[in-house]
């Protein structure tokens, strides 16, 4: 690692400033990610900014058809919450499947989405869920939040401080995991709103990191069933090929996912 | 056996230290004034070194020194041996390339050193290395062994033409033709042996502290052997005569074969500890072990396998490519040959066996004994093999691998091993049992009907373990004898030392060793300590790999203790007013066979030490030593059943039930023999599905992390089902066999079979992740 300084924000405001005030800044959330990537010197931010300690971005509400998740809440507590097991059960699991004990106890939402890996579980169900990405600033859909591999629509010092879940009439999901580092080899996201809308989401396959299944949405609204899919045609061009799983694989495991995540969905 | 005797689950007295932290590994000592190494590494697979700038990294802060490859040439630190010379058919020697400790002129691997930086601490080294500018030429790199034995490849070493370090033969060629010729049935396959990273949980470390006034260096290091360190270092590597360096192994976090071989880094602390006069640390991190720990397995085999009629076994060919690497490790010779080849007639009946392996250089991490060594790739194979003959014959896989067991004993096999004892139909019924192999077709069945692929898999293993006579091993070209010294040390007080050359690096010596003196006099392990991994201590020994330690280890304290026991029923007869031969010992007493007259054995360990009243003539003192030269290998063997379903929608794997039924011999303490079957199974079922260290065709490492290289996790794992039938060996008084690395050797075998006849194909490379167990279903 190379020398940093290291700030403990104790709240939005504070953290934010103390990001304009730093030549290179980097937010620190649960460090799942960057800490490591600092240890390897991939990364060399002038400051460190640790948002563990605000409160304000710490906790879940439930508001009628609306789950409200803080980006500071570590997966374990979202895994816990029992608002979020009765609005989205789906999202429970979810992080149930996320990394392992010691990545769920440090790890959060804000983190994952901010980070945008292309692997990553909750962009899944961000963009499948049609969820609101809540900042110091604004609200951006989740449509237009990630853009890419590790792109995002956050600009320089924009702090994500909650995400809004509609609640669904039914969502599930289901993954495959890669063997070595437990992120999503595959993992689809499918989500059917209370207006009847289907959305489907699948990470881990694209080229392009999380992105829309219209072909599996378009059969599921016709018919909510893992056999709806069955004959749905997934096209491995564009999709992750590597050691693990070589883009046909991945195509069928948007389909076989996504028959499951149908089959699990509540 | 007492409470704490042999055969005594007892619980591990180390692991108390080890649970709560205060274990002491390389990386908790610091000495006074220690300065810290990182090495500069090479990115490349292939390369001139054109020249090394460190002009600015000398101004930078802490920087005690740059030194580089040609320095440590230059200086005359001898280049890396190879300590097993194998001969080629053509009866020239084995060819190998200079490995010098950092490479001065030519890398040829990714992670190969350069030079290195000495600084006041770990960090401000990493800074100064990144100013050191190291100007390259690249060459064209091969990784794969077919690519690099391909006219036009390119050439790692001028010594080896066309990358070949030899062409070795076993085996009776002329009767191996003549079987294939009258064979009824012949069976053909190809393998791959997948490369493995080893992983110990504590990486690499080394400290070296040279003293100017006494020309004196201590290096602490992560070995599994010290005194063949010192040996090595002093004989080859020009660092220090014997009596001039000690070596001191402390607490060492796993070993796995990677620790034995004395490694560059080691070399370059010593050497550097003495020009800049400051101790030199250098802690390994997990990429740098990734990229420079021994590497182990990585076989391509064709091999056939003749029947006749009856479908019994009359001839197997093997051809095998084992790649090496780009220089030859302290034993990699020895692996593909003599740790393999010998182990190919398995568990069965082959009168006539045919062996060829050619050693490979390729621009990758050199590859040595990793648990098993050579031993899991010869069981790989027999076992596939005897798995696609009974696919073929169409005969139940159990019955074929029955009708060809070996059952009489002593067994003279065709490649040079004679098996002593064993009762391969035994671990065969006690594993069909535990498993319920009869009732298998019923569950196949049902799991169909719940649309799951369900299959079962056998692996009748065999391998050669207590490694072993010297003299057999030298006329094969080993330049080291492999008994064991031991050193039983009583004080005053009746409180035993016990000094042994075996070395513990989560084998629970400290707890078993203790359990053998335990047995012998009767005395609470809590009175006996091991000591163990310091050469200033401890006079010689050849350390542990191999599953030596018990077979030839405790082998060589049994023969002090009956020194010293010896020794001391004198002087108990003496003081009972006895004759020696009526002494005997019972619970911490000796006693005369018959009457009530005892004297404790702290009573006689003083007498010893007081001498006021020892027998005329006799010594004072309470100490014995012995060397221990075993007069064969010992085979332990077993059967491993594995049932499991794969997902035909993922290529999933889960596993449903593993049975393992082991021979190890007599066991000294069960719950650990279960541990290490724990572990071996797992790094055996790693193999299998998860563990792959893969370069790409430049020779880039692909899986230079865990976030690519998947080492099995808990879940990854079934339940165990261990179980034990035992036949003593007969080649040592304690009738132990070993157990260290049977479930490494085994378990491959098993789950691959299992998958196989889950889906209906035979033919599947390891590792079988789920991405190429699902095209292999799908595959035309």
């Amino acid at each position: 690692m190379y020398q940093t300084v290291y700030h403990r924000a104790s709240s939005v405001d504070e953290a934010v400033a103390l990001f304009s005030k730093s030549s290179e800044a980097k937010f620190l959330a649960g460090g799942q990610t960057l800490l490591p990537v600092m240890k390897q010197r991939l990364a060399s931010p002038t400051d460190v900014i640790d948002l563990g300690k605000i409160k304000e971005l710490q906790g879940v509400e439930l508001s009628g058809d609306v789950l409200t998740i803080k980006a500071g809440t570590t997966y374990f507590d979202i895994m816990q919450n029992a608002d979020v097991k009765k609005a989205t059960p789906a999202i429970a699991y979810l992080t149930s499947v996320l990394g392992d004990p010691a990545v769920r106890y440090r790890g959060t939402i804000g983190g994952s989405i901010a980070n945008n890996d292309p692997a990553a579980d909750f962009p899944a169900a961000l963009l499948a869920l049609g969820a609101t990405v809540k900042t110091n600033k604004r609200s951006i859909t989740a449509d237009d939040f990630f853009q890419g591999l590790f792109t995002t629509a956050l600009e320089d010092g924009e702090l994500i401080t909650a995400v809004s879940f509609p609640v669904p009439a039914k969502a599930g999901y289901e993954k495959m995991r890669h063997p070595a580092s437990r992120f999503a080899l595959t993992g689809v996201f499918v989500a059917q709103t209370k207006s009847g809308e289907v959305r489907v989401a699948a990470t881990g396959a694209s080229q392009s990191g999380v992105m829309r299944v219209p072909a599996i949405e378009t059969a599921l609204k016709a018919n909510w069933s893992p056999s709806a899919i069955d004959s749905v045609s997934i096209s491995a061009s564009n999709l992750l090929a590597d050691i693990h799983g070589t883009a046909e694989y991945r195509a069928n495991l948007i389909k076989v996912m996504a028959q499951r995540a149908v089959a699990a969905a509540r | 056996m007492g409470v704490e005797g042999i055969g005594a689950s007892v619980v591990r007295k180390e692991d108390k230290r080890f649970i709560t932290g205060k274990g002491r590994y390389v990386d908790d000592i610091k000495l006074q004034g220690m300065t810290h190494a990182h090495f500069i590494r090479s990115p490349h697979a292939h390369a001139k070194v054109k020249g090394i700038d460190s002009s600015a990294a000398l101004k930078m802060p802490g920087v005690v020194a740059v030194l580089t490859g040609q320095e440590i040439v230059d200086d005359k630190v001898g280049n890396l041996i190879c300590g097993w010379a194998i001969t080629s058919k053509d009866g020239s020697p084995m060819k190998m390339g200079a490995w010098p400790a950092m490479a001065p002129e030519t890398v040829r691997f990714v992670g190969q050193a350069v030079a290195v930086v000495i600084a006041e601490t770990k960090n401000l080294a990493r800074d100064a290395a990144e100013a050191v500018v190291v100007n390259y030429e690249e060459l064209p790199a091969v990784a794969d062994v077919h690519a690099a034995i391909k006219s036009g490849a390119p050439q790692l070493h001028p010594e080896a033409p066309g990358n070949q370090v030899y062409d070795w033969v076993i085996g009776d060629e002329g009767a191996t033709d003549a079987a294939f010729a009258k064979a009824a049935n012949v069976v053909k396959l190809d393998v791959t042996n997948n490369r493995l990273a080893p992983n110990a949980m504590e990486p690499r470390a080394a400290i070296a502290d040279y003293d100017s006034a006494e020309e004196h260096f201590t290096l602490y290091t992560t070995s599994q052997n010290p005194h063949v360190a010192r040996l090595v270092l002093s004989a080859f590597y020009n660092i220090a005569p014997e009596h001039k360096l000690r070596v001191i192994a402390p607490d060492v976090g796993g070993g796995f074969g990677s620790k034995i071989f004395i490694y560059p880094e080691e070399m370059v602390a010593l050497w550097a500890s003495k020009k800049v006069g400051r101790p030199v640390k250098w802690t390994g991190d997990r990429t740098e072990a990734f990229l420079t720990d021994a590497h182990g397995r990585d076989h391509v085999t064709h091999a056939e396998m003749a029947f006749d009629a009856n479908n019994k076994i009359t001839g197997l060919k093997v051809k095998t490519y084992a790649n090496f690497g780009a220089y030859m490790s302290l034993f990699s010779s020895s692996v593909p040959t003599y740790l393999y080849a010998t182990l190919l007639s398995g568990q069965y009946n082959i009168p006539a066996i045919h062996a060829e392996v050619v050693g490979v250089y390729t621009n990758t991490t050199p590859v040595d004994a990793y648990r098993g060594a050579g031993r899991p790739e010869a069981s790989y194979l027999i076992e596939r093999l005897m798995e696609t003959a009974a696919r073929q014959l169409k005969v139940d896989p159990a019955a074929l691998r029955r009708t060809n067991f070996i059952t009489t004993f002593p067994h003279q096999t065709p490649v040079i091993m004679a098996y002593d004892t064993g009762d391969f139909n035994a671990s065969l019924d006690a594993a069909m049992k535990a498993i319920d192999y009869a009732g298998f077709a019923g569950r196949k069945a049902k799991a169909k009907a719940d649309g799951k692929l369900r299959g079962i898999g056998v692996s009748c293993y065999i391998e050669a373990c207590g490694i072993a006579p010297s003299k057999a091993v030298g006329s094969l070209g080993a330049g080291v004898g492999l008994w064991e010294s031991a050193e039983v040390r009583v004080n005053p007080v009746g409180t035993i030392e016990v000094l042994t050359g075996s070395h513990s690096h989560g084998q629970g010596h400290e707890t078993t060793f203790c359990q053998l003196v335990a047995e012998r006099l009767g005395v609470p392990i809590s009175q006996v300590s091991i000591v163990h991994g310091d050469t200033d201590k401890v006079q010689f020994g050849m350390g542990t790999y191999g599953s030596r330690s018990a077979a030839v280890g405790l082998t060589a304290i049994l023969k002090a203790m009956e020194k010293m026991e010896s020794k001391a029923k004198k002087i108990a007869a003496h003081a009972l007013e006895a004759s020696e031969g009526d002494i005997v010992i019972e619970n911490g007493e000796f006693k005369v066979a018959g009457t009530d007259k005892a004297i404790a054995f702290p009573m006689v360990a003083l007498a010893a030490y007081t001498a006021h009243n020892l027998p005329d003539g006799m010594e004072p003192g309470l100490k014995e030593s012995a060397f221990y030269d075993p007069t064969n290998f010992t085979f332990p063997a077993g059967t491993y059943i594995c049932e499991l379903e794969v997902d035909a929608g993922t290529g999933k794997t889960s596993f449903v039930n593993f049975v393992a039924a082991d021979d190890f011999g007599r066991l000294i303490n069960p719950m650990i023999v279960e541990g290490q079957v724990h572990g071996g199974l797992a790094q055996g079922i790693g193999q299998a599905l998860l563990e792959h260290a893969i370069y790409d065709a430049s020779g880039q490492p692909v899986t230079a992390s865990f976030m690519d290289y998947a080492m099995p996790r808990a879940d990854d794992l079934p339940s165990f089902n261990l179980s034990h039938t035992t036949t003593l060996c007969p080649g040592n008084p304690l009738g132990i066999k070993g157990c260290g690395e049977a479930g490494a050797i085994g378990a491959s075998a098993a789950v691959i079979n299992a998958i196989t006849d889950a889906i209906g194909k035979n033919n599947l490379e390891m590792p079988a992740t789920p991405d190429r167990v699902w095209r292999t279903i799908h595959a035309a």
